[in-house]
């Protein structure tokens, strides 16, 4: 852990942990990589000059340059395609799709291309690309500001697909995507951006300062793929759940003094499927929360999983909370988000109160 | 308040019927073609402009067509490469080769050796002579009718036709359907089944070598068919945006499967002039004449290297053949529309002009002609060692599942087991050759 020492009133030296947000973080990770790797590549809608709509390439083409952190045109086709490209030339692009929403027409690159280009070619080219793209809901969004399309990326052979859910593994995280030799599909939840979220959306938000996960290491540091992080550990039941559902996961458990096990997926594929399997033949009960819409969901392959290998340690059935099967609504968001009420009915449910 | 659509319209209403067109070609099965109102210019009369030269003052080119080999076979005008006999035969053996190739991959799949096979005849100068015109190491994005820069870049017979045969000697082991080749040791790129995604991807290789401060180039090739994908219009902005040193050829062979050019836009303007909105230099090339085809590869190479930036190129040409072996071009078109093309034949006419100029005669051509058609006989032969599609010879189980990712995760570990395992129920009597592929585990 990185700290700074300050000297206080009296003149003893103090030493105080340097906290940044999930934004800063990304943003540190960026430009640590930019540093160490010359052919670490920038680009996306806004990203450049300006900084990104989030800040989170704020100062890098200054910098860095603009060869290495550039704006491109708004075409998600052309972004992810020349990102393709520069990764068969020898590049590692780190392109940014501006929401979540809008990288559906650069799916065809994704799917088509960089997740069977190492297969198809047989090793002659690869697609050492990361996609960056804020996800999620909770913010007001309406239908193309708030969605969480993770499960459609889970579900193509070739991809990585990872969510942060604090600052500290924002970092980590992205610098392992970076690094890694495969195409990555990395979502940030915006709702996070600027600090944990409880789920209680008429409570003031509490900053990232606060939070012990907002304590980051400067410079380089990775955080591996493919393995959770134990936000709690407990007895009475396993939650399974990523990006900003964990933080509204572990306030509900709080608020209702559940001895919860929640497991903060990190990677969705590959899927550390060892931690899950230990823990809900352990605790004996399992819930899932995403934000995404249900049907076909990844939590279906999450319960499908859990059920396969888990049958004979389970007390009862595998509970989904989820968002609902229709669009992101506008108006009635709260209605719609899986928060507390949605969480704490499954719980009970789960525990047979 | 009332829906507008339920509302009646008014009575009286005098506004004229909408009408909706829809391009026909025009001749179909059956029909006498007659060409003769294409427009195909005289060889060595359009000027050739600087390499550096301005887009917006090419705006003729987009619409005329470069052509150097005339009636008379001879080389005519500025675009006349002056290449010396040598790599004129050199140039001339290279499309013998490729349709002598195309004939026997042809035949192999209708014997039952493949599952499919695409020639690309009547199109040879459009690979062969375009590729000769770059440097061995710039990057080619083709689409799957450029089998000619395969062989133009030396890369061996055996391990295409070994792709074809899916056999275990396919360097993709056997995970490409026939024809989607890739080598990085020619600097050819993987084939996508998907169309026109390897144009924005040629554009970014371009661009990663300008940002690297390369010296390298890279060359896409696209139907005229697929330029009305989106991935087209993604390429030609990127490549304009950046500059990116970059060449986009369009191989306008009239046809996309049953679908004539009309429906890539082709009633109402030229490939080339595409190039126009978005402010890249654009040529038009009779794509039959094999010196027109190095001639205009070469001024866009020249162009990108000195950093002038990209430029589109129509080859206008004419695909001779069906589509694939699983097309029959009988069902929606004239077959008199091959004899009747007025840009002829590419091997043909090249051959003449070697003639015309007394470095060539009908012996010699028979002779290469003879030789070509032995070598990939005999190349077929050797391949078949190795196996053909679906008769056991392949790569092991286990190669399925690699590769997907650099290292197995632990969902295709188990799957890969379950392969393996499956194997002793369906094919228990496997053929000994075979037998590396049995419980290989990592």
């Amino acid at each position: 852990m990185s700290a700074q020492t300050e000297t206080t009133a009296d003149g003893v030296a103090e030493v105080t942990e340097r906290r940044i947000n999930m934004i800063e973080a990304i943003n540190e990770a960026l430009d640590v990589m930019l540093d160490r790797d010359p052919d670490v590549i920038v680009m996306g809608e806004d990203v450049g000059y300006f900084g990104g709509v989030f800040r989170c390439t704020a100062g890098l083409q200054e910098k860095h340059g603009k060869t290495r952190v550039f704006d491109t045109p708004i075409s998600e086709c052309g972004i992810i395609g020349v990102a393709v490209g520069m990764g068969a030339y020898g590049l590692r692009p780190v392109p940014e799709i501006q929401f979540a929403d809008y990288i559906y027409p650069g799916l065809d690159q994704l799917i088509s291309e960089a997740a069977r280009l190492r297969y198809r070619s047989a090793t002659d080219y690869i697609a050492p690309m990361t996609v960056r793209s804020p996800f999620g809901g909770g913010i007001f969004g309406g239908q193309t500001h708030s969605q969480s399309p993770e499960a459609i990326f889970t579900h193509v052979s070739g991809l990585k697909t990872v969510i942060p859910a604090t600052p500290y593994d924002a970092k980590g995280l992205l610098i392992s995507c970076i690094e890694d030799n495969d195409p990555v599909i990395f979502f940030e939840p915006k709702r996070i951006y600027n600090g944990p979220f409880s789920g209680f959306y008429d409570k003031p938000v509490e900053p990232w300062k606060k939070h012990k996960d907002s304590v980051v290491p400067e410079g380089y540091y990775k955080i591996p793929l493919g393995k959770a992080r134990y936000v709690t550990e407990g007895e009475a039941l396993t939650v399974l759940t990523y990006g900003t559902m964990v933080h509204v996961a572990e306030v509900v458990c709080a608020a209702k003094d559940v001895d919860a096990e929640i497991l903060d997926l990190r990677t969705l594929v590959p899927l550390d499927i060892e931690a899950i399997e230990a823990s809900v033949r352990k605790t004996g009960r399992c819930l899932i929360v995403h934000e995404a819409t249900r049907t076909s969901g990844f939590g279906a392959e999450l319960s499908a999983l859990v059920t396969e290998r888990c049958f004979y340690h389970l007390e009862a059935p595998v509970e989904r909370v989820t968002g609902f099967d229709t669009p992101y609504p506008h108006s009635l968001e709260w209605a719609y988000f899986p928060g507390p009420v949605r969480i704490g009915e499954a719980i009970d449910k789960i525990l047979g109160e | 308040m009332a829906d507008p659509a339920d509302t009646p319209q008014p009575t009286g209403d005098n506004r004229p019927a909408l009408a909706l067109h829809v391009p026909e070609p025009k001749f179909r099965p059956g029909d006498q073609a007659d060409f003769s109102d294409i427009d195909i210019g005289k060889a060595g009369a359009q000027p050739r402009p600087d390499e550096s030269a301005d887009p917006g003052d090419m705006k003729d080119f987009a619409y005329g067509l470069i052509r150097v080999l005339g009636e008379d076979d001879q080389a005519h005008g500025p675009w006349d490469p002056k290449l010396d006999p040598e790599t004129l035969r050199t140039m001339l053996g290279h499309m013998a080769l490729v349709r002598a190739f195309d004939e026997r991959m042809f035949r192999g799949q209708r014997q039952g050796k493949t599952s499919f096979y695409m020639k690309c005849t009547g199109e040879e100068a459009t690979s062969v002579a375009a590729s000769m015109a770059l440097a061995s190491d710039d990057m080619v994005f083709p689409s799957y009718r450029q089998q000619g820069i395969l062989i133009e870049r030396g890369y061996p017979l055996i391990e295409m036709i070994n792709q074809i045969y899916s056999n275990k000697g396919d360097k993709l082991k056997g995970r490409q359907l026939p024809i989607m080749y890739s080598s990085r040791e020619h600097s050819f790129f993987s084939i996508s089944g998907n169309l026109a995604t390897q144009t924005p991807q040629a554009v970014g290789w371009a661009m990663a070598s300008a940002i690297k401060g390369d010296s390298r180039i890279a060359a896409t090739w696209v139907g005229e068919g697929s330029t009305a994908e989106g991935d087209f219009h993604s390429a030609c902005t990127f490549a304009t945006v950046y500059n990116a040193p970059v060449i986009l050829n369009v191989i306008n062979n009239q046809w996309a499967i049953s679908s004539f050019s009309g429906f890539a836009g082709a009633e109402r303007t030229t490939f080339a002039a595409r190039a126009l909105g978005y402010g890249l230099a654009g040529l038009r090339v009779d794509g039959n004449d094999a010196l027109a085809c190095y001639a205009a590869q070469q001024w866009a190479a020249n162009r990108a290297r000195a950093n002038h930036g990209p430029t589109l190129i129509e080859f206008f040409t004419y695909r001779a053949e069906g589509h694939s072996t699983s097309d029959d071009p009988s069902g929606y078109r004239s077959a008199q529309e091959r004899e009747e093309w007025p840009l002829g034949d590419p091997v043909n006419r090249l051959k003449k002009h070697l003639i015309a100029i007394g470095e060539w005669d009908e012996e010699r051509q028979a002779e290469m002609d003879q030789r070509c058609a032995e070598e990939v006989k005999a190349t077929t032969k050797e391949a078949e060692k190795n196996g053909i599609l679906g008769h056991g010879l392949h790569h092991p189980f286990h190669t399925m599942f690699e590769d997907v990712f650099e290292e197995l995760p632990w969902h295709l570990e188990e799957q890969a087991a379950q392969a393996t395992r499956e194997r002793q129920i369906k094919w228990p009597d496997h053929h000994p050759m075979d037998a590396a592929g049995l419980g290989r585990g990592k």
